[in-house]
């Protein structure tokens, strides 16, 4: 009877423990979502979303141009990054013994253990220094750089997920071996896929270092690829180090929305999971 | 046992992974329209002998056969047969139900229709019935053939899979141990829907159930080992075994 209690007791410890650590783990995003609102949100208006910066000393004006170079640049590392990246995880995923699969998968990790500055320093080598001009082209190059290991990884691991079975089921079906690996063997993967790279392009979104030595920053709305263009995590950068107390209010303010981008394309990485699974029962 | 051709016979087979040989040197015959069940202890070929019959067993790993395995006639690993398309004729079912999790019910007894070019909507509908009429499922899952295959129970999802197989109109099936994972009820089911499907099929089925091989095959045959030991009318093997081993392992001695 005593030991019962015993073993109940320290299973309630074990438990006690394990809330303590999500609390723990949990409580520094709260404090930063807490603190982003208080600080950040003051300075929001529909004039941030939709207009652009104005001299310093002047009120008002917004970050419109950060919004849409932000998007823009994220949006064609993303067109880039992902379907290569789903490529290379698939083909090491398929041929795990192969030469290049081991030796990708072994670049995979280094890249996404690289300090993103890096990736930065070398964008700029390659497309800044040559075109000698900070581009947005070469922040996007940059940024998918980053993105490539991180979706190839996650789309390997997920592929090796699909039980061995249903890719026997459908070859002795008859299915020719690339019918396979797209119609089934992907296609079952592919909700999480579709999480991972939304993951990935959530995550890039709030680089800065490798947007420095590449798109630069600017203060006016550009569309042109090749000049310098501005992102939300280059204005927070250019805003909270400068010496206006304004400016550190636009910087808040450029971090909430930027946090924000984030957290939707999160909660729609979610969504589009869930919605796939339920519609399947 | 009626008297029919023989539909699939093997020619001193013999079957390998590596270094490893897991069938030696068996010959067998499956005429069509029979229930032809292996039996034998874990790890003695019969699985292997079973994937060596559509193809499947040279996906694996160092997997490579000798001998023969021939269809009506035509050696099934001549250089002119594609894989692909014996499979289609060659129909397999497995352990574990196997449906694919991403598509409907309909989806999935058409899936492997969709592979021999496109059929129109209406003739499709019509196999799909049939095959889920043959495979005894058509009842509990006609007012929902757009739901998941993953909301059917295991003993339905693997009629589902039995329903997908024969929906090409295979010359023969092949089910590998098919109610091993399932509960005595769904279990039940397959055995008779097996008796069912030789009136169209002829089945060659894996089984480490006695009483399930005595009940629905008319020919047993007993590996041991990668050997074949002994193969004949399912009542014989049963009542009158000519070899020691057989006997001492469908009495339960061993295995």
């Amino acid at each position: 009877m005593n030991r019962k209690r015993f073993r109940r007791w320290k299973s309630n410890f074990m438990v006690g423990v394990m809330i303590a650590a999500v609390v723990v783990a949990v409580a520094p995003l709260l404090f930063i979502l807490f603190n982003l609102i208080v600080k950040g949100a003051g300075s929001l208006s529909l004039g941030f979303f939709t207009r652009m910066p104005v001299p310093a000393g002047e009120t008002g004006g917004g970050v419109a141009h950060a919004i849409v170079g932000t998007l823009l640049m994220v949006g064609m590392a993303a067109l880039v990054g992902v379907p290569l990246g789903i490529g290379a995880g698939l083909y090491s995923a398929e041929f795990p013994g192969t030469r290049l699969a081991k030796a990708s998968r072994f670049l995979a990790d280094v890249m996404n253990g690289t300090p993103s500055i890096v990736v930065g320093v070398f964008a700029w080598t390659l497309i800044v220094a040559r075109t000698k001009q900070f581009s947005a082209l070469a922040g996007s190059a940059a940024l998918a750089m980053l993105m490539i290991p991180m979706v190839m990884r996650t789309t390997e691991e997920l592929i090796k997920l699909v039980p061995h079975s249903l890719r026997e089921a459908a070859l002795a079906l008859g299915y020719p071996r690339w019918r396979t690996t797209v119609a089934i063997v992907l296609r079952t993967a592919l909700p999480g896929i579709v999480t991972g790279s939304l993951l990935a392009v959530a995550r890039v979104a709030g680089e800065t270092a490798p947007l420095l030595f590449t798109a630069l920053g600017s203060q006016f709305f550009s569309l042109s690829l090749h000049e310098p263009m501005a992102a939300l995590p280059l204005t927070v950068f250019q805003y909270a180090t400068g010496p206006y107390e304004e400016w550190h209010q636009f910087a808040w303010a450029a971090a909430l929305v930027l946090i924000l981008v984030v957290m939707a394309l999160s909660l729609a990485a979610r969504l589009a999971t869930r919605g796939r699974f339920a519609r399947h029962g | 046992m009626a008297e029919s051709p023989p539909r699939l016979v093997t020619e001193h087979l013999t079957a390998v992974y590596g270094k490893f040989t897991a069938v030696k040197d068996v010959s067998l015959g499956f005429r069509a329209n029979t229930v032809n069940a292996l039996i034998g202890p874990s790890g003695c070929g019969k699985s292997t002998f079973l994937r060596t019959l559509n193809r499947m067993h040279e996906l694996s790993e160092g997997g490579w056969i000798t001998g023969k395995v021939l269809l009506d006639g035509e050696d099934i690993y001549g250089s002119r047969v594609s894989p692909m398309q014996l499979r289609r004729r060659i129909g397999m079912v497995f352990q574990k139900p196997t449906p694919f999790p991403t598509m409907s019910i309909y989806d999935n007894v058409a899936a492997g229709l969709k592979l021999n070019g496109r059929r129109p909507r209406g003739e499709l509908d019509e196999i799909v019935e049939r095959s889920l009429r043959d495979a005894a499922l058509w009842e509990e899952v006609k007012d929902r053939l757009q739901a998941s295959a993953l909301a059917l129970s295991g003993g339905q999802q693997q009629r589902l899979c039995i329903a997908r197989s024969i929906a090409p109109r295979p010359q023969v099936v092949l089910l590998d141990e098919p109610t091993a994972s399932l509960e005595p009820g769904g279990t039940h089911r397959i055995v008779e829907l097996v008796f069912e499907l030789k009136k169209e099929y002829t089945i060659v089925i894996v089984t480490h159930n006695m009483q399930q091989a005595a009940r629905v095959s008319d020919t047993t045959s007993f590996f041991y080992m990668g050997a074949l030991i002994e193969s004949g009318p399912t009542r014989q093997i049963f009542t009158a075994p000519k070899q020691e081993r057989t006997e001492a392992y469908i009495t339960g001695r061993f295995g």
